[in-house]
Order: structure tokens, then C-alpha cells, then sequence
């Protein structure tokens, strides 16, 4: 019986392999870009029940933080205003008291049913993640959640994926910033150098050693 | 005149060449093409029915052992009987096992071939598809041993938005570097070497499907002398590629374990002692696999001689006398380095409730391979057969025992805990012999299982000072 492969059949090997490559690349690239949470997340913007303007409360009007998320310094969860927090200004004779846009604040304050706010950052179940301790040793609001004191709605700004946390907690002095500066939206460090001086300095003073073993934060 | 009496002399007085001749690669003075019909007729024969019965067998088990893989990915590594302290259990010891078994076949399929040992040849074909095979069963355990093997891929260095890199620093991660090169590298040089082989089974096709098959894996080899000028280079390359990792991929494995701080883990002998440790087994595995094939075709009696076996059984006694030295060494060392948790640790290996395993291992070990000193052993294939399957059991037990018996002991007495293997550790672990052996048979069926080209090279008639030189090609 004599061989039945043809001559072109020597080529055949390196035209599967190029068209594995040539399929292949696109692929990978692909999932590299679109299956990460740079992709996934970033971005991501609920609309609300409530359309809450941080540019107008915070930039605006010039409100801290702290005023509506209260427990952010103490807790290791920070919260979400109460109803009462918003009809502090909002309530009966006061502000917009009678505004449509306010409809469901005045309702839940009716009835006690709290106002269906939709979860922006939301870290897994299995992450520990403890508020108090980063705003107390000179990570910023806006390290995490980006420039909210411009968003008229509130969107993720950065990835919060592990990598990223990682990025901080192996070099934080790229992000540390003066104590009294944690809850300024609008500080800045004049350059690169300067934050590294900053940085490096808060660190040492502060003991900042943050864990970058999996029990850190996978407790 | 006188020089011609000198010479006369000189054959009387010289020894007896009968004696002295090298025993012949090849019995009863076959010829090329005795050999190639010999061999070919393994796999152009009807398939015997022991090979229907054997594959049945083994793949039974093979199966059984997918399914208790997959009810424990499904369930989870709990239905294993690894616990607190003996994180690591039968999972650990059956790798090491296959890993160690496979490192005889490249010992003498590549290091053999190198240093032009010419008796390895008969033997270097099963040889080498007995380290692929067991790699293949070692493969199987790293994967699943992390519990969740969906997360495997954590093993390399991808990079990922979780921000993690492999610990370069980590013996486990050499181990995975180790392994997967010793499976692509011993793949490689065990098909190269059949190329030759796979193209003289085309050759004499009979039917399409074997002549596609045969002609696809062949890759289209003529045998031109140029082709076989380029198949040489590369053969060495590769034999050279594989001798360094006969040494290098068991050391590396028993630094997982040496590397530690655990008692009766933390010994410098470690790579040693599992480098003579796998090619013991290894040499007792060939033994186990040759014996049996000379017996289910007789024609390979001719090519696999008992001289060659006697061959493997020196190795085999070499080795076994090695780990008995390291097994007295180590006990020495307990003694003399005057550490408590080193001495305890010794002490309960042999005293504790886990005093079996390392009993049954030192039985076999130290006893068996020293009966090959005696030539009448060596030459009773039965017996050697036999032998060899203890050593390979005393081998089992020799991995279980570092892996269990120094996790159950540790430095805390109230962590201190027995080790029971599960149903599900048990039919695993026989479920590797089967997969060994379903890959071993299709082995045997699919291909030449005799490396015709080199044999034949070495036969008397293929010498050019032969008076009969090149007759018969």
C-alpha cells in the first residue's frame, strides 16, 4: 500500500500551529481585558431611588463625609445614612421639604421602611475589609471610592479587585496621605515626590504594615 | 617461522573467548529481519484474549478510580482520610511513588543510551513507557490534591488580577516546574525514539486506518541518511536533556519535604535517598513488566535475554543497598544529633501506634534487593518476579512512611493523631495502578514495543568486521 500523504502534508503541522497561534491570541487577549474587574466593575453605576447628588451635598454645599456615613472612623463597616439623616435637613418646613424627587425619603420616613439604596462597592463575603482601620492611618475616601464629591451619581471608580488591594497594601506609601486630609475629597499631593515623602514618612511614624499574607484579609 | 609458533603460542595460552565474549544482545543468532517480524507481529497479531481480560481489569479499576476523583472534587478533600496533622497522606505518597517509579526508565533509556550501554536497548522502549505511564499516574495527585482543582491553575505563573505570583522560593513550585518537564521531556524522547519503529509498522500497513495512523505519527519519515544524521543529533540532545532529569526531578520532589522544619522530614540525605529510593522501585517496576511480557510472547525471549534482566537485577541490588544505607544513616542521625524532636520522632516511628508501616518497609527493603547477590536469584524469573513486586510494595511503604509518619508525630504532642486512609484514598490509589496499566496494555498492542532500528544495529551481522557484515538488511 503505498503512503497516502501528500507532499503539502509536511506543511500541515506549522499551518495548525500558526492558525492556533493567530486563533489563540485574540483569546487570551480577550479574556485578559474583558474577564477582569477593570473591565467588569469599573464603572458600574445603579440608578436609585433617591437621585442623591454627592457633587451638590459635597462640593457644592461643602458637607464632610462623616456627617451621613457616621461610623466610618470606629466601625469596620461604614453605613449608609438613616432616613432620619436625610430629613435632618429635608424634614417638614425645611429644605425642598416638598420636592417630587424626595418622595421616597418622606414615604420611608412614614412608614419606617428604610429607602431601597442600591449597593455600588461591594466586596465579597470572604474578603475582610475594616474601615475604621484604613480612614485612621491615612487612606482617603477617595483612594477607594474615586472623586465623589463630583459624581452626581455614584459610580465605582477603581477595580476593587485583589490585585488592587494588593498594589496598596504592598507599597502604601503611594497612597497615604496626612491624617487630617482623609476626608478631604479635593487634596491632592503636589507630585509624585512629594506623596513618596509623605508616604514614607506616615509610614514609619503611623507603623503602617499591612498584611499581604491570604490571612489578612481571607480570615 | 618462529613468529608463527609465538602466535600459536598465544592462542593456546589466551583465555577462553567463550568466556570472555560479552553475552549477545540478540539470542540464537537471529537476523534483522527476524527481529522486525518479531516485533511487528505483537502488533499486527490478533489481540489474545488475556489482553481483552488484563485491559478489562485495569481499566475497571481505572474507572472506579475516576469516579472516586470525581466524588471527591464534588464533594471535597474530606472524603480523603488526610486530617489534622497529616495534612498530607495517601494523595503525597502515591506521587511520590510514580514520580520515583519512572526515574529507572529514563536511568536507562536516556543515561544507559549515553553511555553506550548496549544491553539497555531491548529493554529501553518498556523502560521508558513505564516512566511515562507512572508520571502520567503521579499527575494525576498534584492537581487534585489542593482540594479545589478549579483553582490549578494558580500552580503557574499567569498573570492575574488577583495580584498573586507563584512563590519561586517554594520547592512545591520547582516540584510543578519538575514534573511537568520531566512528563514533556520523557514524552518527547519516548516518541522520538519510536519514530523509526512507528514507520517501519506503516510500511508493512495492511489496512487504511493503520496506514493514516502509523503515517501520522511516523511524520514522515524515509530513513535518508540525512534524516537519520538529524534524528541522531536530536536523540542525543534529548537522552542528555533526560539524564539530568533523572537526577534533578526526585531531588527536587524530596525537598518538598526537606525543605521543612518537620521532624524526620528535615535531612540533608533527603535527595539522596529518594534519588536511590525511585530508581530501586523503578528498576523493580521494569522487572515487574518485562517478566510477564517475555511470558505472554515468547518470541521476545530471543530479545529480551536473561542476561539483560540479570542486568537490571545488579541495578536493583545496587540501589536497594543504597537505601539501606540511608535508612541506617538516618536512624544514626536521630541518635547523634542529640535533638529531642528528631530522636522522638524516630522513636515513634518505630514504637508508636504507626510502627507497621515503617516495619513492613524496612522488612522488605533491607531483606529483599540483598537476595540478587546470588546469581541463582537473578536467573529464576519467577522469583525475581515475585521479588520484585515486594520491592515495589516495601517502596510503597517507604513513601508512606516519610509522608505520614513524620505529619502524625509533629512538635505538638496534642496535635498528635493516627492516620486512617478512607474507601475513597484506598480506590484512588488502585485506581492509578489501573490507569497504568490500561495505558500499559494499549502500550503493548499499539506499539513496537522493542526498539527495532537500535537493535538491529547492534547485531552481529550489522558490524562492518563481521565476516557475515550487513547480510540480511
Amino acid at each position: 500500500m503505498s503512503n497516502f500523504f501528500p507532499r503539502w502534508a509536511n506543511w500541515l503541522p506549522l499551518q495548525i500551529l500558526i492558525c492556533v497561534l493567530v486563533a489563540g491570541a485574540p483569546v487570551t487577549l480577550g479574556i485578559w481585558y474583558y474577564f477582569t474587574p477593570k473591565y467588569t466593575r469599573v464603572g458600574y453605576q445603579p440608578i436609585q431611588p433617591v437621585p442623591f447628588s454627592h457633587a451638590l451635598h459635597v462640593k457644592q454645599l461643602g458637607m464632610d463625609c462623616r456627617y451621613c456615613h457616621g461610623f466610618v472612623e470606629v466601625a469596620s463597616h461604614s453605613n449608609l445614612p438613616t432616613t432620619q439623616t436625610c430629613i435632618n435637613c429635608h424634614g417638614e418646613g425645611k429644605i425642598l421639604s416638598n420636592s417630587p424627587r424626595l418622595a421616597p425619603v418622606r414615604e420611608s420616613w412614614k412608614t419606617g421602611q428604610p429607602i431601597p439604596w442600591v449597593q455600588v462597592h461591594r466586596l465579597p463575603d470572604y474578603a475582610y475589609f475594616n474601615h475604621a482601620v484604613h480612614v485612621n492611618r491615612g487612606v482617603s475616601c477617595y483612594s477607594c471610592h474615586g472623586a465623589v464629591n463630583e459624581m452626581s451619581v455614584v459610580h465605582e471608580a477603581q477595580s476593587l479587585s485583589m490585585k488592587w488591594c494588593l498594589d496598596c497594601h504592598r507599597a502604601p506609601e503611594n497612597f497615604l496621605r496626612p491624617p487630617s486630609e482623609v476626608f478631604n475629597m479635593s487634596w491632592h499631593p503636589v507630585s509624585l515626590a512629594r506623596q513618596m515623602d509623605i508616604g514614607t514618612k506616615l509610614k514609619q511614624e503611623w507603623k503602617v504594615n499591612p498584611p499581604v499574607s491570604c490571612g489578612g484579609c481571607h480570615r | 617461522m618462529s613468529t608463527l609458533t609465538t602466535n600459536a603460542e598465544a592462542v593456546t595460552n589466551a583465555p577462553d573467548l567463550e568466556v570472555l565474549a560479552r553475552p549477545p544482545q540478540v539470542l540464537n543468532n537471529r537476523n534483522p529481519h527476524w527481529v522486525t517480524g518479531a516485533v511487528c507481529s505483537i502488533v499486527e497479531g490478533r489481540t489474545p484474549l488475556w489482553w481483552w481480560i488484563g485491559f478489562a481489569i485495569s481499566a475497571t479499576f481505572a474507572g472506579i478510580g475516576g469516579a472516586c476523583i470525581l466524588y471527591m472534587i464534588v464533594t471535597g478533600v474530606g472524603v480523603w482520610g488526610s486530617n489534622s496533622p497529616c495534612f498530607w497522606a495517601w494523595d503525597i505518597t502515591n506521587f511520590i511513588f510514580w514520580v520515583s517509579m519512572a526515574h529507572a526508565g529514563s536511568m536507562i533509556s536516556a543515561l544507559l543510551f549515553l553511555t553506550r550501554q548496549k544491553w539497555s536497548i531491548s529493554i529501553a522502549r518498556v523502560s521508558e513507557a513505564m516512566t511515562v505511564f507512572a508520571i502520567m499516574c503521579a499527575g494525576v495527585y498534584p492537581a487534585i490534591h489542593i482540594g479545589r482543582v478549579w483553582f490549578v491553575w494558580f500552580l503557574f505563573p499567569v498573570p492575574n488580577s488577583y495580584g498573586m505570583w507563584p512563590n519561586f522560593s517554594s520547592p512545591l513550585l520547582w516540584d510543578v516546574f519538575a514534573v511537568t518537564s520531566y512528563l514533556t521531556v520523557s514524552s518527547l524522547f519516548w516518541f522520538a525514539g519510536m519514530i523509526p519503529d512507528l514507520s517501519v509498522l506503516r510500511d508493512r500497513a495492511t489496512t487504511k486506518i493503520r496506514k493514516f495512523c502509523y503515517g501520522l505519527f511516523s511524520l514522515g519519515w524515509l530513513g535518508t541518511a540525512r534524516q537519520w544524521r538529524h534524528y541522531e543529533m536530536m536523540y542525543v540532545l534529548l537522552a542528555g536533556i533526560t539524564s539530568v532529569l533523572v537526577v534533578t526531578v526526585t531531588t527536587i520532589v524530596s525537598s518538598d519535604c526537606a525543605t521543612s522544619v518537620v521532624p524526620g522530614w528535615h535531612a540533608t540525605i533527603f535527595p539522596f535517598y529518594f534519588m536511590v529510593g525511585a530508581v530501586y522501585s523503578g528498576s523493580a517496576a521494569i522487572l515487574t513488566l518485562l517478566i510477564p511480557l517475555r511470558l505472554a510472547y515468547p518470541q521476545l525471549k530471543d530479545l529480551i535475554t536473561p542476561s539483560q534482566l540479570d542486568k537490571v537485577c545488579k541495578l536493583l541490588l545496587l540501589m536497594g543497598s543504597c537505601v539501606a544505607y540511608v535508612y541506617v544513616i538516618e536512624i544514626f542521625n536521630a541518635w547523634y544529633s542529640g535533638n529531642a524532636f528528631e530522636k522522638g520522632a524516630f522513636w515513634e516511628r518505630f514504637h508508636g501506634i504507626a510502627a507497621w508501616y515503617p516495619i513492613t518497609c524496612l522488612s522488605i527493603n533491607l531483606i529483599v534487593p540483598q537476595l540478587f547477590w546470588f546469581k541463582k536469584v537473578r536467573h529464576c524469573l519467577p522469583l525475581v518476579f515475585v521479588l520484585a513486586i515486594l520491592c515495589n510494595v516495601g517502596m510503597w511503604f517507604e513513601r508512606f512512611m516519610i509522608v505520614t509518619t513524620s505529619l502524625i508525630h509533629d512538635f505538638l504532642p496534642s496535635s498528635w493523631h493516627d492516620f486512617h486512609a478512607s474507601i475513597v484514598d484506598i480506590l484512588t490509589a488502585t485506581g492509578t495502578v489501573g490507569i497504568f496499566f490500561t495505558l500499559f496494555l494499549l502500550f503493548i498492542r499499539f506499539v513496537p514495543v522493542i526498539n527495532m532500528s537500535e537493535l538491529k544495529a547492534v547485531l552481529p551481522g550489522s558490524q562492518p568486521d563481521h565476516p557475515t557484515g550487513g547480510e540480511g538488511h
